[in-house]
């Protein structure tokens, strides 16, 4: 059995995503729809899973805004449904979100922020939370995994409430961390579409979706804002645990809940500090606060990563300071917390520590001594491309190319795997001196080219992989094109969404739901809009560069390369091996080698690796991919393939 | 050998490098433990720090409560680990004079090694790191037995063999055997079963630990 579909009152260990999932669907979720990112791309993965059983319409979108487009229809329609995306894609959503929360909404509308305090997995630590104010949507986060579930659940009966858009906001270390969770009943009827539109235009229900008359409906949801304050008054997912009359009052929320709680065992101090835990963070409710910010004298507040929390508590309590009295707060405003990265229970452990003048424990002074010295030993572990990694081999082509060229070429990077290259020079050989968000590789591309004028001389690339070319990158693509912006694009494709775990995206003839579906062609879309295009495979080095080096050399506008190779992760590929590669010790020169060791230096795949006794390269065939590439980089021949197991 | 059944809450970390399955192995001993009536927290990350990057999991096995997915600083009962380099580095952030190491002698080589910009510690150094740093340490060849028994990967579960005889976690063969007839098909069961037991017979064979306090 699918444990998400677990019976009432069974308790299942679920990832955090999982309870999000779960809680959809026994709030009877019928359209759930997200583009991957991680940490957030489990929830529609572990729904696509459930999808026929429980008769949902599960999709991965072209992009979150699509995503949240696809999921209101359903909602207009009277059903109810998810958005799901990590905390920059609410970026991408947000032009179409400031509009629908403007028209309103019918059937629950839930939309799963999964952020990334510390940019674990991201290129950034944005906060969706000041989305929630900026564009007035009621936030819920969840502090553990039960209220994972039930908070969702809640969000679709709230949304419904207020016939507006939801947000529920999680973050890695929630998304991505596992615990017990007491499941309910899942529903056993589900409602039909239907779609009205004739009733009077200020009527939400019946009238037009639109967001206008803009100021009446302005005027009309911020009414509505007040009976949510009303709800979250009551919420039981608001709770106080602690003193009556604390020396110091914790107010806090989601998985920072856990660190303070963690934080308090360590520091000895629960019966002298309390924690006012927050569900509801967006519009606060301001009566439990005033009951609760009353208790004591000292405030700090605890949240990932900027001070949201602490902002708003702020505010209510400036207007109430006359009831409660002149509060001293603790936060990221006084340096008490830092405001960028994230937190531990050891960070939050020596803030409040500080605050009450209590030191966390700490092993005797002789072990910390010996683990210094054990420090000083471990080398360091650098992320880089999987062993056999189509990345490795399409940067190895691109800097032969700019050698080549010797124009000083580069490349403009994007978000996937192949970021790595930006993140470490050795990973990418120094070819890729920009990343930002999806898309924005291409955008910059065409704009470095339109430079030459001003005396920027030199070839510009861009990169994108298979996924991000379709969420983004189009409109950059035709604006280069169209401004004859001489640039070669070159496409990464790995024939799905590598880093965030092979979902499917437009290129593929399947869906999130394992339908056969159209696939987009890359090459046809980019020949529409009158690009020139080639197809090469990545790990044929000779073949690659040589379109890669004659496309530097030529002027023109958009010059395409797509190269095609899986990734070595994907299913089709793992565990299988095209080749058996080894080191013919005869041939290897090692040091003598007048390559400087290009194959362990230079090259880095880590599978091939330099057994320092004999001063040899060697193949280690357990973390050997069977790829073939390094056979054709070393100038001795010495790495010698044959056929293996595929 | 000390048998633990945890009163208060038992942390186990599960280290290595992306891709020798971690993840499926922390999620196979909560499985196992969720269903004994524990409350576990797993915190875990993955995505990018997958991409031969080290590893962690976070394993919380509390009679009564969720806890903090990250374990403290110093908070560690037991540490696992499918890469020895990796023990290693968690024991500097999370160890303390009580804590138990279990881990697999196959090193994998962070890039930094093979370019030759970095060393690597000896085998023999880091046995002596353990016994400096833990209570009690076992090293076992796991991946060389997930060889033999034809796939690398079956090292984790050797390793969860191993860990089911050193006693330091509530958890025993029948509920292995349970718990991975929930996930793996049919006839991959024998297969695991028996990487399971190589686990086991390598901490027996080894019948004094590096150091047994
Ligand atoms: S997961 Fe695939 S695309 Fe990503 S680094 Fe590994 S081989 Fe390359
Ligand atoms: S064949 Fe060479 S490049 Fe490919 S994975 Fe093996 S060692 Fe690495």
């Amino acid at each position: 059995m699918n444990k998400l579909l677990s019976p009432d009152k069974s308790t299942v260990l679920f990832l955090g995503n999982e309870a999000i999932a779960r809680g959809a669907l026994e709030a009877g979720l019928a359209v759930a729809t997200g583009y991957p990112g991680t940490p957030s791309s489990e929830v529609i993965e572990s729904l696509a899973g459930v999808a026929a059983r429980r008769n949902l319409y599960v999709e991965w979108s072209v992009n979150e805004k699509v995503a949240l487009e696809v999921a209101a229809a359903a909602s207009f329609s009277g059903l109810r449904a998810m958005a799901v995306m990590k905390q920059n894609g609410v970026n991408v959503a947000s032009d179409f979100l400031l509009h629908l929360i403007a028209s309103g909404t019918r059937g629950g509308l839930v939309l799963v922020s999964c952020e990334d305090p510390g940019a674990l997995s991201s290129v950034n630590e944005g906060e969706s939370r000041y989305f929630a104010r900026m564009l007035e949507m009621p936030l819920l986060e969840p502090a553990d995994f039960q209220e994972a579930k039930d908070l969702t659940k809640w969000a679709f009966e709230l949304s419904e409430e207020i016939r507006n858009v939801v947000m529920l906001r999680s973050v890695t270390r929630m998304s991505h961390a596992s615990g017990n969770v007491v499941c309910a009943k899942l529903p056993t009827k589900s409602r039909r579409a239907k779609f009205e539109y004739d009733g009077p235009v200020m009527d939400s229900q019946t009238g037009p979706m639109i967001s206008t008359p803009v100021v009446a409906k302005h005027r009309l949801h911020q009414e509505k804002l007040k009976t949510v304050e009303a709800l979250f008054e009551k919420s039981p997912f608001n709770r106080y645990s602690g003193p009556a009359k604390p020396k110091l009052l914790v107010v806090t929320s989601s998985v920072c809940f856990l660190y303070v709680r963690e934080a308090l065992s360590m520091l000895g101090l629960e019966r002298d500090v309390g924690i006012l835990k927050l569900a509801t963070t967006w519009p606060l409710p301001p009566r439990l606060l005033e009951r609760n910010l009353q208790r004591a004298e000292k405030i700090l507040v605890v949240e990932e990563v900027l001070p949201f929390l602490e902002e708003n508590v702020k505010v209510l309590a400036s207007a109430m300071a006359g009831r409660i009295g002149v509060k001293t707060f603790f936060g990221k405003y006084d340096g008490t917390l830092p405001a960028a990265g994230e937190l531990n229970p050891d960070i939050v452990a020596r803030a409040i520590g500080g605050i009450m003048k209590v030191k966390p424990k700490t092993p005797p002074a002789s072990y910390l001594a010996e683990v210094k010295k054990a420090a000083a030993l471990i080398p360091a572990r650098e992320q880089t491309f999987c062993a056999g990694c189509p990345h490795r081999a399409s940067f190895w082509n691109i800097r032969r190319a700019i050698a080549l060229d010797g124009r000083e070429g580069f490349v403009c990077g994007d978000i996937g795997c192949y970021s790595m290259a930006a993140l470490s020079p050795a990973t990418g050989y120094n070819t890729m001196p920009t990343l930002h968000s999806m898309g924005s590789g291409t955008g910059l591309a065409g704009g470095f080219a339109k430079l030459s004028a001003f005396g920027l001389d030199k070839p510009v690339m861009a990169v994108c992989g298979d996924s991000t070319f379709y969420h983004a990158v189009i409109p950059a693509l035709i604006n280069a094109q169209h401004n004859r912006a001489d640039i070669t694009f070159i496409v990464l494709d790995n024939a799905g969404t590598a880093m965030t775990g092979f979902q499917p995206h437009p290129g593929l003839p399947v869906s999130a739901l394992k339908e056969t579906v159209p696939a987009v062609d890359i090459a046809c879309v980019c020949r529409g809009i009158g690009a020139k295009v080639a197809v090469a495979d990545p790990f044929d080095i000779d073949g690659t560069s040589k379109i890669l080096t004659d496309y530097l050399a030529e002027k023109g506008s958009v010059k395409v390369l797509i190269l095609r190779q899986a990734c070595a992760l994907s299913p089709e590929k793992k565990g299988k091996k095209t080749f058996n590669v080894r080191v013919n010790e005869e041939l290897c020169l090692g040091d003598a080698c007048g390559c400087n060791r290009l194959c362990t230096r230079v090259f880095r795949c880590p599978a091939l690796t330099w057994d320092s006794a004999r001063k040899k390269a060697v193949v280690d065939e357990v973390i050997c991919a069977g790829c073939g590439v390094c056979v054709s980089i070393c100038p001795q021949n010495a790495i010698v393939k044959a056929q293996g197991n595929m | 050998m000390k048998k633990r059944k945890p009163a208060k809450t038992l942390n186990l970390i599960l280290t290595g490098v992306g891709g020798q399955g971690n993840v499926m192995a922390s999620r196979v001993l909560a499985g196992m433990l969720v269903d004994a009536g524990y409350v576990v927290t797993i915190g875990e990350t993955f995505g990018m720090s997958q991409r031969g990057g080290s590893v962690m999991s976070h394993l919380r096995v509390s009679p009564d409560e969720v806890k903090s997915p990250q374990i403290p600083a110093w908070g560690a009962d037991v540490i696992v680990a499918l890469e020895p380099l990796e023990a290693l580095r968690v024991l500097g952030v999370y160890g303390n004079p009580d804590v138990c190491v279990l881990s697999n002698t196959r090193p994998v080589y962070p890039i930094g090694v093979i370019t030759g910009e970095l060393g690597y510690p000896s085998r023999e150094i880091i046995m002596e790191k353990f016994s400096l740093l833990a209570a009690s340490a076992w090293m076992i060849d796991a991946t060389d037995a997930g060889v033999r028994l034809g796939n690398p990967v079956l090292s984790n579960i050797v390793m969860i063999g191993a860990l089911a005889e050193t006693g330091l976690l509530p958890f025993n063969r029948g509920m292995f055997a349970k718990e991975i007839k929930k996930t793996l098909p049919p006839d991959k069961l024998s297969l695991n079963m028996k990487a399971f037991d190589e686990g086991r017979a390598m901490i027996r064979q080894e019948s004094v630990a590096l150091k047994n306090l």
